[in-house]
């Protein structure tokens, strides 16, 4: 192991090494250490290279035989639990799917934690903000007068919101969405994941309850401005921007800038509509800017 | 630093411990009961081992097949089993399924649907009709989905990313937990009147598992030196079908929805093996051939009825991973060591909607298009079956307040689990087990006494690994113990294996106690690996004593020198493991509860 900006001699693998056919290369990791309050670095590890290599394999090889303190959340290690999550060469990606492969040979792999969240060490975040935010979004609400017995729709009926289930909560959207990276503590917007949420219960055959005012006025659904970063991350492939964050943003805009509606609520003396307002929590503690990092 | 020896409290009625289906089925349970919950997770809230289940949830809706009912579901179970489940338990199970999918529904789950709009059903190895709710094959991810929504709109309090590492006892039972954040490494308690189990499986003992790292046998070992029995641990259910390239990925589960919808094995020769493994007794319950199978396979994707029978590839998961294991052994493996499953003959765009995770996970880490070649697969640890001998009311085990449910438990399975049996077990004995939890709680005044000499001795162990100086790295023990229990105590054993297991095993234990690690306490992998480490010794302990005592072979447990099974001595025992006086593993037999005489005979048909 050696430490960026130290002094000594290079190790005698060269990140340069180029992948042989007899697969006995190694691949360069630079994987950001540190916690909050104390000096950030990155550690460069040279590590053999085996076939379908993930970074996630090489972060655990580095636990087993280099630094078996770095910190890395995982589970599956299938893509189906989005534990993983961090920024591998700039870009949020789930670490069990990013195959080594997918770098040039010889390219140094750079791996740090998101950097939307909190840190807590190494390549570890703070994502608790999600959950609470997830708090704060009505559960479904089927009909009391309707029998389960009748409960029936077709397939097709229920495709779309069968694609906003497969969120993983990676939180890879959250991370890449440049409204929550803009806004420290106090965030104003839900984020992507959530938005995806409310779209599969908004949009649930026989849900009942109405969250546009929460998304409007709470969610702040209206600081989207649809860049459709969060759909080019998403590990399940789901058209987050497209296929729930816009359906959303119509609804809306159906509810609350239709003009007849419009005059409707000013006849009935309603206001701008927003219904019980939810206060989105507070994000506590730094966010994992890059500028922790020396570079 | 905050001084470990100035842990936080924190009392509740009944405490959770593990947030997978099963233990936040309880936690809803229990608080739907009244109760004042705490659910402790070593994860984050969601990530949990039921976020892998893929092919579905097995529960007689009736929807699909409507010959159906609890009693064939029960009486499938029974068979799957080889007759050695808790015949209380598999009746529950089986009577109590379709109304926990509904309620799921009810509360948003987004089950794939029939033609006529109702649940659709799918079918799965040693299920006599299609019977398997899903959603694609991602089925685990949508019930712990909508089990978390449940249980957050509940007000649950959830603590994630905590570990428990000692349950504490008093004169009239549990009296609390002792854990630590593995954020933060600060140390916690939980004074609690009623506990409740739902760790998971063992998996990480063995070196080819489809389980994550969660999968240490916590509950079974917490249980286990509280003072609770377990039951049958010798029965490790090998899947069939695990990834076996890349190196990566190995063991990594291909669910078994694959042959559920017609997903074919052969040889290296080509050869539909299947044939030659359907046992005897069962052989009238499968295809007569390749045409009477295919056959099956076109109703089914056409959502067809048909008299033709399943196919040979739907036998259970023992049988068809002791006859991959077998065509790998004589030589006629695929190229890294397993064999071939192929579903690439139906036309692309339904094995894609059908198994959408399959054809990512294959593309994604192996580079195999599913829809046009077949996939290698081999035999990869993937439940056990053993595990906290509970009642079946109640989920109550012998140790008063202390409650366990889901795959942490023994006797609803016996010496081998169906396919889409775990989902539906979890939903029916989390809410038996949460429900039983809360009432034992409104029965204990005040809030509960923890030892403080339990307390104190649970949480030097915690700082135990950072004061040894020097010592051999946890990982290193871990992974010797994975190689050692894959090689000795795998799909095959044989007596003078598992003897050398058990000295293995006592030099494991020792090295053990001698593990240091590096760094703070801050989210340290190394330091959480020592205390899932001590909890694999006493669970591969607890599966190598119940191997070496059962001399035959059933369902699961497959010994070499004891090939048959012997119904006469072995039929109507369970294995008991329990802590000694003297503080010693022991083991012995027995009976299997009795059966209701009514349950009794739906099994005549069948029962030899």
């Amino acid at each position: 192991m050696t430490e960026a900006g130290s002094t000594s001699a290079p190790t005698a693998s060269s990140a340069l090494t180029p992948a042989s056919p007899a697969g006995s290369s190694e691949a360069r990791l630079r994987v950001f250490r540190g916690t909050p309050g104390s000096e950030p670095r990155f550690d460069e590890f040279d590590v053999p290279v085996e076939d379908g290599m993930v970074v996630l394999d090489a972060l655990h090889w580095i636990q087993g035989h280099e630094a078996p303190d770095l910190a890395v959340r995982w589970n599956c290690k299938a893509a189906k639990c989005g534990s993983c999550s961090a920024e591998v060469n700039g870009r949020p990606r789930l670490t069990c799917k990013t195959r080594l492969t997918d770098f040039e040979p010889g390219e140094e792999i750079t791996v740090e934690p998101m950097r939307t969240f909190p840190l807590i060490k190494d390549l570890v975040t703070d994502v608790s903000w999600n959950y609470e935010v997830n708090k704060t979004i009505a559960p479904f609400t089927p009909p009391t007068d309707m029998p389960q017995e009748d409960w029936r729709w077709q397939q097709e009926d229920i495709e779309r919101v069968q694609e906003y289930r497969k969120c993983i909560e990676c939180f890879l959207c959250q991370d890449v969405c440049h409204v929550l990276r803009n806004h420290e503590t106090e965030r104003p917007f839900m984020g992507p994941r959530y938005l995806v949420r409310a779209a599969g219960l908004e949009l649930h055959p026989i849900d009942q309850a109405d969250r546009r005012p929460y998304l409007k006025d709470s969610g702040g659904i209206g600081y989207c401005n649809i860049t459709k970063c969060c759909t080019e991350v998403c590990p399940e492939h789901i058209k987050i921007t497209d296929n729930a964050i816009i359906p959303l943003k119509e609804r809306v805009a159906d509810e609350y800038y239709d003009p007849l509606r419009w005059a409707w609520r000013k006849m009935r003396g309603e206001g701008s509509g927003s219904g019980d307002r939810v206060e989105l929590p507070v994000l506590q503690g730094e966010p994992a800017t890059p500028e922790q990092a020396p570079d | 630093m905050t001084s470990p020896n100035d842990p936080q409290t924190r009392p509740h009625d009944v405490l959770v411990i593990g947030a997978g289906g099963a233990g936040l089925r309880a936690a809803i349970a229990a608080a739907e009961a009244g109760a004042d919950v705490g659910l402790v997770c070593k994860s984050l809230l969601g990530k949990a081992h039921t976020v892998m289940a893929e092919g579905g949830v097995a529960a007689a809706l009736r929807h699909v097949a409507p010959d159906d009912d609890w009693k064939v579901h029960f009486r499938d179970t029974m068979i799957g089993g080889k007759y050695l489940n808790n015949p209380r338990m598999a009746q529950l199970h089986a009577l109590e399924s379709p109304d926990r999918v509904r309620e799921l529904e009810a509360w948003g789950a987004v089950f794939d649907r029939t033609r006529d709009g109702r649940i659709l059903q799918r079918s799965f190895g040693g299920h006599s009709h299609p019977r398997l709710a899903h959603v694609g094959d991602r089925t685990g991810l949508e019930m712990i989905r909508t089990l978390q929504d449940r249980a957050v709109a509940a007000g649950i309090q959830v603590y994630m990313e905590c570990t428990i590492s000692r349950l504490t006892t008093g004169p009239t039972g549990v009296t609390g937990a002792v854990g630590y954040w593995r954020t933060t490494g600060r140390t916690i308690v939980f004074p609690a009147k009623a506990i409740v189990l739902a760790t998971g499986g063992i998996g990480r003992a063995f070196e080819v598992t489809s389980n994550s790292w969660e999968y240490s046998g916590d509950g079974q070992a917490l249980a286990y030196d509280a003072g609770a029995e377990l039951i049958d641990m010798e029965f490790v259910q090998f899947h069939p079908t695990g990834m076996v390239w890349p190196p990566g990925v190995r063991g990594l589960l291909v669910t078994e929805a694959v042959r559920g919808e017609g997903g074919i094995l052969r040889n290296a020769a080509g050869e539909r093996f299947m044939w030659k493994y359907l046992p005897e007794e069962r052989r009238h319950e499968y295809a007569a051939d390749d045409a009477e199978a295919a056959t099956w396979v076109t109703a089914l994707s056409q959502s067809k009825q048909t008299d033709a029978r399943r196919p040979p590839e739907l036998s259970t998961r023992d049988n068809v991973a002791r006859a991959i294991y077998n065509e790998v052994k004589e030589g006629r493996g695929s190229p890294h060591g397993g064999v071939f499953l192929d579903i690439s003959y139906l036309p692309a765009d339904h094995v894609r909607r059908k198994l959408p995770s399959m054809y990512e996970q294959f593309k994604e880490l192996a580079d195999v298009d599913i829809t046009k070649g077949p996939m290698e697969i081999g035999p990869t640890t993937h439940y056990v079956m053993g595990g906290i001998k509970v009642d079946a009311e109640t989920g109550a085990t012998r140790v008063a307040g202390l409650y366990a449910a889901g795959e942490v438990t023994g006797g609803m399975h016996g010496a081998n689990r169906l396919g889409g049996n775990s989902l539906s077990d979890l939903l029916v004995f989390g809410m038996r087990t949460g429900a039983g939890a809360a009432a034992h709680a409104q029965t204990v005044d005040g809030e509960p006494h923890m030892d403080p000499v339990q307390v104190r001795g649970a949480l030097r162990d915690l700082e135990a690994p950072f004061e040894r100086g020097s010592g051999e790295s946890p990982y290193a023990v871990l992974r010797a113990l994975q190689v050692m229990m894959q090689r000795l105590v795998g799909i095959y054993r044989i007596e003078a294996d598992l003897d050398a297991a058990l000295i293995e095993l006592a030099e494991l234990r020792r090295r053990w106690a001698e593990v240091c690690v590096d760094g703070g306490r801050t989210y340290n992998p190394g330091w959480n690996t020592v205390f899932e480490l001590g909890n694999l010794l006493t669970v591969s302990e607890a599966i190598t004593r119940s191997a070496r005592q059962r001399t035959e072979s059933r369902g699961a447990h497959s010994r070499l020198d004891f090939p048959d099974t012997d119904d006469a001595v072995w039929g109507h025992r369970n294995s008991v493991i329990a802590k000694g006086d003297d503080g010693r593993m022991s083991v012995h037999t027995a009976p299997v509860p009795d059966m209701d005489p009514e349950l009794r005979t739906l099994l005549e048909a069948d029962h030899r």
